[in-house]
Protein backbone atom coordinates (compact mmCIF):
# COMPACT_ATOMS: atom_id res chain seq x y z
CA UNK A 1 0.00 0.00 0.00
CA UNK A 2 2.66 2.17 0.97
CA UNK A 3 4.63 1.72 -2.47
CA UNK A 4 1.14 2.65 -4.45
CA UNK A 5 0.95 5.77 -2.22
CA UNK A 6 4.59 7.31 -3.66
CA UNK A 7 3.70 6.19 -7.26
CA UNK A 8 1.39 9.14 -7.39
CA UNK A 9 1.27 10.10 -10.96
CA UNK A 10 0.70 6.58 -12.37
CA UNK A 11 -0.97 5.20 -9.58
CA UNK A 12 -4.95 4.95 -9.24
CA UNK A 13 -6.60 8.80 -9.11
CA UNK A 14 -8.72 7.51 -6.01
CA UNK A 15 -7.68 4.86 -3.93
CA UNK A 16 -9.61 3.58 -0.94
CA UNK A 17 -8.35 0.88 1.35
CA UNK A 18 -10.40 -0.67 4.05
CA UNK A 19 -12.60 2.36 4.13
CA UNK A 20 -15.54 2.65 6.46
CA UNK A 21 -17.87 5.14 8.16
CA UNK A 22 -20.21 5.24 11.54
CA UNK A 23 -22.24 8.00 11.24
CA UNK A 24 -23.24 9.61 14.98
CA UNK A 25 -20.26 7.15 16.07
CA UNK A 26 -20.49 6.79 19.73
CA UNK A 27 -24.37 7.50 20.19
CA UNK A 28 -27.27 5.68 20.63
CA UNK A 29 -28.16 6.99 16.79
CA UNK A 30 -24.64 5.70 15.63
CA UNK A 31 -25.26 3.60 12.53
CA UNK A 32 -22.88 1.65 9.99
CA UNK A 33 -22.90 3.53 6.38
CA UNK A 34 -19.79 1.66 4.88
CA UNK A 35 -17.90 -0.55 5.82
CA UNK A 36 -14.74 -2.09 4.22
CA UNK A 37 -14.41 -0.67 0.83
CA UNK A 38 -11.75 -1.17 -1.19
CA UNK A 39 -11.83 0.24 -4.59
CA UNK A 40 -9.54 2.44 -6.98
CA UNK A 41 -10.39 4.38 -10.11
CA UNK A 42 -7.65 4.74 -12.72
CA UNK A 43 -7.22 8.30 -13.88
CA UNK A 44 -9.45 8.90 -17.14
CA UNK A 45 -12.18 6.14 -16.00
CA UNK A 46 -16.17 5.98 -15.30
CA UNK A 47 -16.55 4.02 -12.49
CA UNK A 48 -20.51 4.07 -11.28
CA UNK A 49 -21.71 3.51 -7.69
CA UNK A 50 -24.99 1.61 -8.05
CA UNK A 51 -26.96 0.86 -4.50
CA UNK A 52 -29.87 1.05 -3.62
CA UNK A 53 -31.21 3.95 -1.47
CA UNK A 54 -29.49 4.60 1.76
CA UNK A 55 -26.56 2.12 1.04
CA UNK A 56 -24.12 4.57 1.77
CA UNK A 57 -23.03 5.40 -1.74
CA UNK A 58 -23.02 9.30 -1.27
CA UNK A 59 -21.21 8.95 1.73
CA UNK A 60 -18.38 7.22 -0.55
CA UNK A 61 -18.54 9.96 -2.71
CA UNK A 62 -18.22 12.60 0.62
CA UNK A 63 -15.33 11.09 1.99
CA UNK A 64 -13.59 11.20 -1.90
CA UNK A 65 -14.57 14.90 -1.80
CA UNK A 66 -13.27 15.69 1.45
CA UNK A 67 -16.13 16.83 3.00
CA UNK A 68 -16.67 14.25 5.49
CA UNK A 69 -14.02 11.90 7.32
CA UNK A 70 -14.22 8.26 7.33
CA UNK A 71 -14.05 6.21 10.68
CA UNK A 72 -12.07 3.26 9.38
CA UNK A 73 -9.35 2.80 6.55
CA UNK A 74 -7.73 5.09 4.18
CA UNK A 75 -9.09 7.40 0.98
CA UNK A 76 -6.00 8.29 -1.15
CA UNK A 77 -5.81 10.75 -3.81
CA UNK A 78 -3.59 10.48 -6.71
CA UNK A 79 -1.16 8.94 -3.40
CA UNK A 80 -1.66 11.64 -1.23
CA UNK A 81 -4.59 11.21 1.60
CA UNK A 82 -7.74 13.48 1.13
CA UNK A 83 -8.08 15.64 4.49
CA UNK A 84 -10.00 18.23 3.06
CA UNK A 85 -12.17 19.23 0.18
CA UNK A 86 -10.45 20.34 -3.00
CA UNK A 87 -10.61 22.13 -6.20
CA UNK A 88 -9.27 19.23 -7.71
CA UNK A 89 -12.11 17.01 -7.07
CA UNK A 90 -15.70 18.92 -7.74
CA UNK A 91 -18.86 17.57 -6.52
CA UNK A 92 -22.08 17.77 -8.68
CA UNK A 93 -25.43 17.49 -6.17
CA UNK A 94 -28.75 16.11 -7.73
CA UNK A 95 -30.81 19.31 -6.99
CA UNK A 96 -30.13 22.36 -8.03
CA UNK A 97 -27.07 23.79 -5.97
CA UNK A 98 -26.67 26.91 -8.01
CA UNK A 99 -26.83 29.98 -5.99
CA UNK A 100 -29.95 31.52 -7.00
CA UNK A 101 -28.62 35.08 -6.21
CA UNK A 102 -26.18 34.94 -8.98
CA UNK A 103 -26.32 34.86 -12.91
CA UNK A 104 -25.56 32.36 -14.83
CA UNK A 105 -21.77 32.89 -15.73
CA UNK A 106 -21.09 33.77 -11.91
CA UNK A 107 -22.41 30.76 -10.91
CA UNK A 108 -19.94 29.04 -13.22
CA UNK A 109 -17.05 31.40 -12.21
CA UNK A 110 -17.70 30.62 -8.48
CA UNK A 111 -14.44 28.74 -7.83
CA UNK A 112 -12.55 31.05 -9.41
CA UNK A 113 -13.24 34.18 -7.70
CA UNK A 114 -12.97 32.20 -4.62
CA UNK A 115 -9.24 31.75 -6.01
CA UNK A 116 -9.33 35.45 -6.59
CA UNK A 117 -9.32 35.62 -10.45
CA UNK A 118 -10.18 38.98 -11.54
CA UNK A 119 -13.38 39.75 -13.48
CA UNK A 120 -12.21 40.14 -16.62
CA UNK A 121 -10.30 36.53 -16.21
CA UNK A 122 -13.38 35.15 -15.01
CA UNK A 123 -16.08 36.25 -17.59
CA UNK A 124 -13.83 34.77 -19.95
CA UNK A 125 -13.10 31.53 -18.44
CA UNK A 126 -17.23 30.60 -17.97
CA UNK A 127 -17.88 32.17 -21.33
CA UNK A 128 -15.39 29.22 -22.37
CA UNK A 129 -16.77 26.66 -20.09
CA UNK A 130 -20.40 27.54 -20.96
CA UNK A 131 -19.61 27.25 -24.55
CA UNK A 132 -18.29 23.55 -24.15
CA UNK A 133 -21.45 23.01 -22.06
CA UNK A 134 -23.57 24.42 -25.19
CA UNK A 135 -25.27 27.06 -23.03
CA UNK A 136 -22.95 29.94 -24.25
CA UNK A 137 -26.21 32.55 -24.75
CA UNK A 138 -27.48 32.17 -21.12
CA UNK A 139 -24.71 33.29 -19.04
CA UNK A 140 -26.57 36.61 -17.78
CA UNK A 141 -29.71 34.61 -16.78
CA UNK A 142 -30.48 33.73 -13.75
CA UNK A 143 -30.78 30.12 -12.69
CA UNK A 144 -34.52 29.78 -12.05
CA UNK A 145 -34.86 31.19 -15.16
CA UNK A 146 -33.34 27.90 -16.90
CA UNK A 147 -34.84 24.55 -17.56
CA UNK A 148 -34.08 21.60 -14.78
CA UNK A 149 -31.99 20.04 -17.65
CA UNK A 150 -29.57 23.17 -18.00
CA UNK A 151 -29.66 24.11 -14.56
CA UNK A 152 -27.60 20.66 -14.15
CA UNK A 153 -25.87 21.57 -17.62
CA UNK A 154 -24.57 25.03 -15.59
CA UNK A 155 -23.54 23.16 -12.17
CA UNK A 156 -21.38 20.89 -14.73
CA UNK A 157 -19.54 23.81 -15.77
CA UNK A 158 -18.89 25.16 -12.66
CA UNK A 159 -17.37 22.08 -11.86
CA UNK A 160 -15.55 22.14 -15.09
CA UNK A 161 -14.07 25.67 -14.70
CA UNK A 162 -11.67 24.40 -11.58
CA UNK A 163 -10.28 21.96 -14.51
CA UNK A 164 -10.71 18.90 -11.78
CA UNK A 165 -9.20 15.58 -12.51
CA UNK A 166 -11.92 14.17 -10.77
CA UNK A 167 -16.15 14.85 -11.42
CA UNK A 168 -17.53 13.53 -8.29
CA UNK A 169 -21.35 13.41 -9.13
CA UNK A 170 -24.01 12.18 -6.66
CA UNK A 171 -27.25 11.04 -8.67
CA UNK A 172 -27.02 14.54 -10.47
CA UNK A 173 -30.52 13.30 -13.29
CA UNK A 174 -32.27 11.78 -10.79
CA UNK A 175 -34.45 14.73 -11.10
CA UNK A 176 -34.79 14.97 -14.52
CA UNK A 177 -37.40 13.66 -17.03
CA UNK A 178 -36.66 10.37 -18.92
CA UNK A 179 -35.85 12.23 -22.33
CA UNK A 180 -34.03 15.30 -20.68
CA UNK A 181 -31.69 12.21 -18.80
CA UNK A 182 -30.35 10.13 -21.77
CA UNK A 183 -29.69 13.71 -23.63
CA UNK A 184 -27.57 14.66 -19.83
CA UNK A 185 -25.58 11.19 -20.18
CA UNK A 186 -24.65 11.67 -23.64
CA UNK A 187 -23.66 15.15 -22.95
CA UNK A 188 -21.75 13.64 -19.95
CA UNK A 189 -20.01 11.38 -21.71
CA UNK A 190 -18.74 14.09 -24.03
CA UNK A 191 -17.45 16.45 -21.38
CA UNK A 192 -15.63 13.46 -19.57
CA UNK A 193 -14.09 12.63 -22.93
CA UNK A 194 -12.87 15.94 -23.81
CA UNK A 195 -11.49 16.60 -20.42
CA UNK A 196 -10.05 12.93 -19.60
CA UNK A 197 -10.84 13.39 -15.70
CA UNK A 198 -11.97 10.38 -13.79
CA UNK A 199 -15.98 10.24 -13.08
CA UNK A 200 -17.51 8.58 -10.33
CA UNK A 201 -21.23 8.97 -10.73
CA UNK A 202 -23.31 7.55 -8.34
CA UNK A 203 -26.98 6.09 -9.10
CA UNK A 204 -29.95 4.20 -7.85
CA UNK A 205 -30.84 3.17 -11.75
CA UNK A 206 -29.67 0.53 -14.01
CA UNK A 207 -29.89 1.60 -17.23
CA UNK A 208 -27.83 4.98 -16.10
CA UNK A 209 -25.03 2.60 -14.82
CA UNK A 210 -25.09 0.74 -18.43
CA UNK A 211 -25.21 4.10 -20.56
CA UNK A 212 -21.94 5.33 -18.34
CA UNK A 213 -19.80 3.36 -16.57
CA UNK A 214 -16.72 1.76 -17.66
CA UNK A 215 -17.15 -0.14 -14.62
CA UNK A 216 -20.37 -0.97 -12.09
CA UNK A 217 -19.75 -0.88 -8.63
CA UNK A 218 -22.96 -3.09 -7.00
CA UNK A 219 -23.19 -1.88 -3.35
CA UNK A 220 -25.03 -4.18 -0.76
CA UNK A 221 -27.85 -2.44 1.63
CA UNK A 222 -26.52 -1.09 5.23
CA UNK A 223 -23.49 -1.48 5.77
CA UNK A 224 -22.43 -0.94 2.53
CA UNK A 225 -20.35 -2.80 1.33
CA UNK A 226 -18.89 -3.42 -2.33
CA UNK A 227 -20.63 -6.46 -3.70
CA UNK A 228 -19.52 -6.99 -7.02
CA UNK A 229 -17.58 -5.00 -9.82
CA UNK A 230 -18.79 -5.33 -13.06
CA UNK A 231 -16.79 -4.48 -15.99
CA UNK A 232 -18.40 -2.52 -19.30
CA UNK A 233 -17.05 -3.63 -21.95
CA UNK A 234 -19.07 -2.14 -24.51
CA UNK A 235 -17.86 0.73 -27.28
CA UNK A 236 -19.81 3.54 -27.00
CA UNK A 237 -22.13 5.25 -27.80
CA UNK A 238 -24.02 2.04 -26.33
CA UNK A 239 -27.70 0.67 -27.74
CA UNK A 240 -29.33 0.22 -24.65
CA UNK A 241 -31.33 -2.60 -26.29
CA UNK A 242 -28.44 -4.52 -27.52
CA UNK A 243 -27.94 -8.11 -26.50
CA UNK A 244 -25.27 -7.16 -24.13
CA UNK A 245 -26.81 -4.57 -23.01
CA UNK A 246 -29.95 -7.18 -22.03
CA UNK A 247 -27.15 -9.35 -20.54
CA UNK A 248 -26.05 -7.03 -18.10
CA UNK A 249 -28.92 -5.63 -17.24
CA UNK A 250 -30.32 -9.17 -16.20
CA UNK A 251 -27.16 -9.21 -14.41
CA UNK A 252 -27.33 -6.32 -11.88
CA UNK A 253 -31.36 -6.44 -11.37
CA UNK A 254 -30.59 -9.91 -10.18
CA UNK A 255 -27.38 -8.20 -7.68
CA UNK A 256 -29.68 -5.56 -6.70
CA UNK A 257 -32.56 -7.16 -5.98
CA UNK A 258 -31.21 -9.68 -3.32
CA UNK A 259 -30.21 -5.90 -1.64
CA UNK A 260 -33.27 -4.55 -1.78
CA UNK A 261 -35.02 -7.28 -0.81
CA UNK A 262 -32.65 -7.81 2.38
CA UNK A 263 -33.19 -3.56 2.87
CA UNK A 264 -36.84 -4.27 3.04
CA UNK A 265 -36.79 -7.48 5.38
CA UNK A 266 -34.41 -5.35 7.70
CA UNK A 267 -36.55 -2.35 7.48
CA UNK A 268 -40.06 -4.87 8.44
CA UNK A 269 -38.07 -6.51 11.12
CA UNK A 270 -36.81 -2.94 12.28
CA UNK A 271 -40.98 -2.08 12.73
CA UNK A 272 -41.86 -5.10 14.44
CA UNK A 273 -39.13 -4.95 17.06
CA UNK A 274 -40.02 -1.43 17.31
CA UNK B 1 -64.04 21.36 -14.04
CA UNK B 2 -60.84 20.11 -13.98
CA UNK B 3 -59.96 22.17 -17.13
CA UNK B 4 -61.25 25.30 -15.83
CA UNK B 5 -59.73 24.56 -12.48
CA UNK B 6 -56.39 24.59 -14.50
CA UNK B 7 -57.31 27.43 -16.52
CA UNK B 8 -57.09 29.22 -13.10
CA UNK B 9 -53.96 28.28 -12.07
CA UNK B 10 -52.03 29.44 -15.06
CA UNK B 11 -53.76 32.55 -15.06
CA UNK B 12 -53.04 33.21 -11.28
CA UNK B 13 -49.35 31.58 -12.05
CA UNK B 14 -49.01 34.40 -14.80
CA UNK B 15 -50.15 36.97 -12.50
CA UNK B 16 -47.64 36.75 -10.20
CA UNK B 17 -44.64 35.72 -12.89
CA UNK B 18 -45.73 39.36 -13.65
CA UNK B 19 -46.09 41.24 -10.60
CA UNK B 20 -42.80 39.66 -9.69
CA UNK B 21 -39.43 38.97 -11.49
CA UNK B 22 -40.47 38.57 -15.29
CA UNK B 23 -36.79 39.25 -17.23
CA UNK B 24 -37.21 42.85 -18.64
CA UNK B 25 -35.97 42.35 -22.00
CA UNK B 26 -39.64 40.35 -22.49
CA UNK B 27 -41.17 43.62 -22.71
CA UNK B 28 -39.54 45.89 -25.08
CA UNK B 29 -41.27 49.66 -25.27
CA UNK B 30 -44.78 50.28 -23.05
CA UNK B 31 -43.28 49.33 -19.87
CA UNK B 32 -45.26 52.50 -18.61
CA UNK B 33 -48.25 51.66 -19.44
CA UNK B 34 -47.70 48.12 -18.41
CA UNK B 35 -47.50 48.99 -15.13
CA UNK B 36 -49.86 51.14 -15.08
CA UNK B 37 -52.67 48.64 -16.42
CA UNK B 38 -51.06 46.52 -13.89
CA UNK B 39 -51.15 48.89 -10.51
CA UNK B 40 -54.67 50.29 -11.87
CA UNK B 41 -56.89 47.56 -10.91
CA UNK B 42 -54.42 46.72 -7.55
CA UNK B 43 -55.15 50.30 -6.37
CA UNK B 44 -59.50 50.40 -7.76
CA UNK B 45 -59.55 46.89 -5.00
CA UNK B 46 -57.82 48.80 -2.41
CA UNK B 47 -60.23 51.90 -2.81
CA UNK B 48 -62.51 49.61 -3.13
CA UNK B 49 -62.27 47.53 0.46
CA UNK B 50 -61.59 50.79 2.27
CA UNK B 51 -64.84 52.63 0.51
CA UNK B 52 -66.59 49.28 1.59
CA UNK B 53 -65.93 49.80 4.99
CA UNK B 54 -66.27 53.32 5.47
CA UNK B 55 -69.95 53.18 3.87
CA UNK B 56 -70.58 50.92 6.67
CA UNK B 57 -69.41 52.95 9.25
CA UNK B 58 -71.41 55.89 7.61
CA UNK B 59 -74.54 53.72 7.10
CA UNK B 60 -74.22 52.91 10.96
CA UNK B 61 -73.92 56.43 11.75
CA UNK B 62 -77.13 57.28 9.51
CA UNK B 63 -79.15 54.88 11.07
CA UNK B 64 -77.84 56.19 14.60
CA UNK B 65 -76.46 52.99 15.43
CA UNK B 66 -72.84 54.64 15.74
CA UNK B 67 -72.79 57.40 18.40
CA UNK B 68 -70.71 60.44 16.79
CA UNK B 69 -69.46 61.30 20.14
CA UNK B 70 -67.98 58.33 20.58
CA UNK B 71 -67.86 56.65 16.71
CA UNK B 72 -67.42 59.45 14.56
CA UNK B 73 -67.83 58.46 11.17
CA UNK B 74 -64.90 58.85 8.07
CA UNK B 75 -66.50 62.35 6.61
CA UNK B 76 -66.33 63.90 10.51
CA UNK B 77 -62.86 63.37 11.58
CA UNK B 78 -61.20 63.63 7.59
CA UNK B 79 -63.84 66.47 6.94
CA UNK B 80 -62.32 69.05 8.55
CA UNK B 81 -58.51 68.78 8.04
CA UNK B 82 -57.83 72.29 9.79
CA UNK B 83 -59.34 71.30 12.72
CA UNK B 84 -57.80 68.44 13.50
CA UNK B 85 -54.70 69.49 12.57
CA UNK B 86 -54.15 71.98 15.31
CA UNK B 87 -53.55 69.37 17.39
CA UNK B 88 -50.19 68.81 15.68
CA UNK B 89 -47.82 70.76 16.41
CA UNK B 90 -44.69 70.90 18.98
CA UNK B 91 -45.27 71.97 22.09
CA UNK B 92 -44.54 76.13 21.94
CA UNK B 93 -47.95 76.81 21.13
CA UNK B 94 -49.10 75.97 24.44
CA UNK B 95 -46.15 77.73 25.73
CA UNK B 96 -46.76 81.33 27.53
CA UNK B 97 -46.39 84.37 25.07
CA UNK B 98 -46.18 82.34 21.95
CA UNK B 99 -49.63 83.12 19.91
CA UNK B 100 -51.97 80.58 19.10
CA UNK B 101 -51.49 80.97 14.96
CA UNK B 102 -47.62 80.99 15.50
CA UNK B 103 -45.24 77.83 13.82
CA UNK B 104 -45.68 75.91 11.13
CA UNK B 105 -49.04 75.80 9.03
CA UNK B 106 -51.50 72.88 10.04
CA UNK B 107 -50.18 70.87 6.99
CA UNK B 108 -46.78 71.49 7.85
CA UNK B 109 -47.51 70.76 11.37
CA UNK B 110 -49.18 67.04 10.43
CA UNK B 111 -46.42 66.52 8.03
CA UNK B 112 -43.41 67.34 10.73
CA UNK B 113 -45.40 65.05 13.57
CA UNK B 114 -45.81 61.82 10.87
CA UNK B 115 -42.30 62.33 9.35
CA UNK B 116 -40.38 62.51 13.22
CA UNK B 117 -42.05 59.56 13.94
CA UNK B 118 -41.60 57.70 10.73
CA UNK B 119 -37.89 58.64 10.57
CA UNK B 120 -37.98 57.00 14.18
CA UNK B 121 -39.38 54.36 12.67
CA UNK B 122 -36.81 53.96 9.72
CA UNK B 123 -33.89 54.78 12.10
CA UNK B 124 -35.19 52.22 14.62
CA UNK B 125 -35.69 48.93 11.85
CA UNK B 126 -32.11 50.13 9.93
CA UNK B 127 -29.69 49.92 13.54
CA UNK B 128 -31.47 46.71 14.62
CA UNK B 129 -31.45 45.12 11.37
CA UNK B 130 -27.88 45.93 10.89
CA UNK B 131 -27.19 44.60 14.28
CA UNK B 132 -28.97 41.34 14.39
CA UNK B 133 -27.73 40.31 11.54
CA UNK B 134 -23.87 41.35 12.97
CA UNK B 135 -24.88 39.23 16.35
CA UNK B 136 -26.93 36.41 14.13
CA UNK B 137 -24.03 35.66 11.79
CA UNK B 138 -21.31 36.18 14.80
CA UNK B 139 -22.48 33.47 17.08
CA UNK B 140 -22.76 31.22 14.16
CA UNK B 141 -19.09 31.91 12.79
CA UNK B 142 -17.34 31.95 16.40
CA UNK B 143 -18.85 29.55 18.87
CA UNK B 144 -17.87 31.69 21.95
CA UNK B 145 -19.79 34.80 20.55
CA UNK B 146 -22.45 32.27 21.27
CA UNK B 147 -21.99 30.68 24.51
CA UNK B 148 -21.35 34.10 26.13
CA UNK B 149 -24.60 35.45 23.88
CA UNK B 150 -26.89 33.20 22.73
CA UNK B 151 -28.38 32.32 26.41
CA UNK B 152 -28.85 36.15 27.61
CA UNK B 153 -30.55 36.61 23.89
CA UNK B 154 -32.90 33.66 24.52
CA UNK B 155 -33.70 35.17 27.63
CA UNK B 156 -34.50 38.25 26.98
CA UNK B 157 -36.01 38.18 23.52
CA UNK B 158 -39.99 36.88 25.07
CA UNK B 159 -39.50 40.00 27.00
CA UNK B 160 -42.24 42.19 25.78
CA UNK B 161 -40.89 45.85 24.42
CA UNK B 162 -43.34 47.89 26.58
CA UNK B 163 -41.21 46.63 29.72
CA UNK B 164 -38.47 48.14 28.33
CA UNK B 165 -40.28 51.29 28.53
CA UNK B 166 -39.03 52.57 31.63
CA UNK B 167 -35.80 51.82 31.03
CA UNK B 168 -35.62 53.85 27.91
CA UNK B 169 -36.66 56.71 30.17
CA UNK B 170 -33.90 56.25 32.45
CA UNK B 171 -31.39 55.24 30.01
CA UNK B 172 -32.29 58.26 27.26
CA UNK B 173 -34.70 60.23 28.58
CA UNK B 174 -36.81 62.07 26.13
CA UNK B 175 -36.37 63.02 22.83
CA UNK B 176 -35.51 60.99 19.97
CA UNK B 177 -33.14 58.47 21.55
CA UNK B 178 -35.61 56.56 23.55
CA UNK B 179 -38.39 56.13 21.07
CA UNK B 180 -35.64 54.53 18.35
CA UNK B 181 -34.17 52.46 21.98
CA UNK B 182 -37.48 51.10 21.68
CA UNK B 183 -37.69 49.88 18.06
CA UNK B 184 -34.61 48.39 17.99
CA UNK B 185 -35.44 46.23 21.23
CA UNK B 186 -38.17 45.58 19.72
CA UNK B 187 -37.00 43.91 16.39
CA UNK B 188 -33.24 43.20 17.64
CA UNK B 189 -34.15 39.67 19.61
CA UNK B 190 -36.80 37.83 17.22
CA UNK B 191 -34.21 39.15 13.94
CA UNK B 192 -31.00 37.30 15.98
CA UNK B 193 -32.97 34.62 16.79
CA UNK B 194 -33.90 34.55 13.26
CA UNK B 195 -31.01 35.11 11.75
CA UNK B 196 -29.24 32.17 13.61
CA UNK B 197 -32.17 29.67 12.26
CA UNK B 198 -31.60 30.84 8.78
CA UNK B 199 -27.94 30.48 9.10
CA UNK B 200 -28.90 26.73 10.31
CA UNK B 201 -31.66 26.09 7.54
CA UNK B 202 -29.06 27.16 4.62
CA UNK B 203 -29.28 24.78 2.15
CA UNK B 204 -26.34 22.49 2.59
CA UNK B 205 -25.52 21.40 -1.13
CA UNK B 206 -24.81 25.34 -1.50
CA UNK B 207 -22.14 25.64 1.65
CA UNK B 208 -20.64 22.00 0.40
CA UNK B 209 -20.09 23.51 -3.07
CA UNK B 210 -18.53 26.44 -1.95
CA UNK B 211 -16.22 23.85 0.21
CA UNK B 212 -15.25 21.78 -2.43
CA UNK B 213 -14.55 25.25 -4.37
CA UNK B 214 -12.23 25.66 -1.57
CA UNK B 215 -13.63 28.84 0.00
CA UNK B 216 -12.51 29.39 3.45
CA UNK B 217 -14.69 29.90 6.53
CA UNK B 218 -14.83 33.21 5.95
CA UNK B 219 -15.73 33.40 2.22
CA UNK B 220 -18.40 30.80 3.12
CA UNK B 221 -20.23 32.99 5.56
CA UNK B 222 -19.82 35.82 3.16
CA UNK B 223 -20.66 34.64 -0.48
CA UNK B 224 -22.96 31.93 0.81
CA UNK B 225 -24.84 32.34 3.84
CA UNK B 226 -25.09 36.14 3.80
CA UNK B 227 -26.93 36.14 0.56
CA UNK B 228 -28.80 33.08 1.42
CA UNK B 229 -30.19 33.88 4.66
CA UNK B 230 -31.63 37.66 3.20
CA UNK B 231 -34.79 36.84 2.13
CA UNK B 232 -35.99 34.86 5.35
CA UNK B 233 -34.26 37.74 7.39
CA UNK B 234 -36.50 40.01 5.01
CA UNK B 235 -39.65 38.53 5.98
CA UNK B 236 -38.94 38.92 9.70
CA UNK B 237 -38.41 42.30 9.49
CA UNK B 238 -41.61 43.14 7.25
CA UNK B 239 -43.21 41.16 10.38
CA UNK B 240 -42.11 42.79 12.84
CA UNK B 241 -42.46 46.36 10.97
CA UNK B 242 -46.08 47.06 12.96
CA UNK B 243 -44.53 45.82 15.99
CA UNK B 244 -42.19 48.86 15.40
CA UNK B 245 -44.64 51.65 14.26
CA UNK B 246 -46.83 50.08 17.78
CA UNK B 247 -43.85 50.60 19.99
CA UNK B 248 -42.85 54.01 18.68
CA UNK B 249 -46.49 55.23 19.59
CA UNK B 250 -45.93 54.31 22.93
CA UNK B 251 -42.82 55.73 23.22
CA UNK B 252 -44.11 58.95 21.75
CA UNK B 253 -47.06 58.85 24.41
CA UNK B 254 -44.33 59.34 27.28
CA UNK B 255 -43.11 62.93 25.83
CA UNK B 256 -40.72 62.91 23.06
CA UNK B 257 -42.10 66.20 22.73
CA UNK B 258 -43.92 65.51 19.42
CA UNK B 259 -45.08 62.51 17.59
CA UNK B 260 -47.92 60.41 16.62
CA UNK B 261 -48.45 58.73 19.71
CA UNK B 262 -48.46 62.43 21.84
CA UNK B 263 -51.12 63.09 19.45
CA UNK B 264 -52.95 60.53 20.37
CA UNK B 265 -52.56 60.59 23.55
CA UNK B 266 -54.22 64.41 23.98
CA UNK B 267 -56.65 62.93 22.20
CA UNK B 268 -57.41 60.32 25.05
CA UNK B 269 -56.23 62.64 27.52
CA UNK B 270 -58.89 65.47 26.03
CA UNK B 271 -61.63 62.67 25.28
CA UNK B 272 -61.34 63.50 21.34
CA UNK B 273 -62.81 60.35 19.58
CA UNK B 274 -62.45 62.27 16.24
CA UNK B 275 -58.45 63.02 16.62
CA UNK B 276 -58.50 59.59 17.89
CA UNK B 277 -59.44 58.02 14.56
CA UNK B 278 -57.70 60.93 12.65
CA UNK B 279 -54.57 59.33 13.85
CA UNK B 280 -55.71 56.01 13.07
CA UNK B 281 -56.23 56.46 9.80
CA UNK B 282 -52.63 58.32 9.71
CA UNK B 283 -51.15 55.29 11.00
CA UNK B 284 -52.70 53.00 8.91
CA UNK B 285 -51.43 54.64 5.97
CA UNK B 286 -48.14 54.79 7.08
CA UNK B 287 -48.31 51.73 8.11
CA UNK B 288 -49.79 50.85 4.13
CA UNK B 289 -46.65 52.80 2.78
CA UNK B 290 -43.61 51.36 4.50
CA UNK B 291 -44.99 47.64 3.87
CA UNK B 292 -45.66 49.12 0.44
CA UNK B 293 -41.75 50.90 0.16
CA UNK B 294 -40.63 47.26 2.30
CA UNK B 295 -42.41 44.97 -0.58
CA UNK B 296 -40.11 47.29 -3.68
CA UNK B 297 -36.59 47.46 -1.14
CA UNK B 298 -37.43 43.60 -1.34
CA UNK B 299 -37.82 43.13 -5.32
CA UNK B 300 -34.82 45.28 -5.84
CA UNK B 301 -32.42 44.26 -3.32
CA UNK B 302 -33.19 40.29 -3.14
CA UNK B 303 -33.83 40.27 -7.18
CA UNK B 304 -33.51 36.58 -6.90
CA UNK B 305 -36.85 35.90 -5.04
CA UNK B 306 -39.98 35.36 -6.56
CA UNK B 307 -43.14 36.73 -5.27
CA UNK B 308 -45.03 33.76 -3.74
CA UNK B 309 -48.48 35.98 -3.42
CA UNK B 310 -50.74 34.28 -5.76
CA UNK B 311 -49.89 31.02 -6.12
CA UNK B 312 -52.75 29.35 -4.08
CA UNK B 313 -54.78 31.43 -6.13
CA UNK B 314 -55.88 28.76 -8.62
CA UNK B 315 -56.42 26.33 -6.32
Amino acid sequence: MDSEAKAAPDGPAVSCRGVGKIWAAGTARAHEALKGIDLDVEPGEFVVLLGPSGCGKSTLLYLMAGLEKQTAGVVDYFGDPVTAPSPDRSLIFQETSLFPWLSVWENVSFGLQIRGDSEPERRDAAKQVLRRVGLAEVGTKRPDELSGGMRQRVAVARALAMRPRLLLMDEPFAALDVQTRQKMQDFLLDVWRESAASVVFVTHHIDEAIALADRVCVFTARPGRIKEIVPVDLPRPRDPFAPESEALRRQLTALLKDEVDRAFAEQEGLLEVG
Amino acid sequence: MSVSTHADQSAGRDGAAADGNTPPSARPTPVFLERLRKILPQIGWTLLSVGTFALIWEILWVAGVADPKLLPPPHVFLGDFADQAKFFNTAQRWQIGVSESSGPSPWQAVMITVLSSAMRVFVGISIASILALSVGTAIRYWVAVERLTLPTITLLSPVSPIAWLPVAIFLFGIGNAPAIFMVVIALFFHMTIATINHIDGVNRNLINVARTMGATKYQIYRRVIIPAILPGVFVILRLNLFGAWMVVLIAESTGVGYGLGQVIMLARNTFNPSLVFFCIALIGLLGFTTDWLMRMTQKRVLYWVNDPSGVLRGL
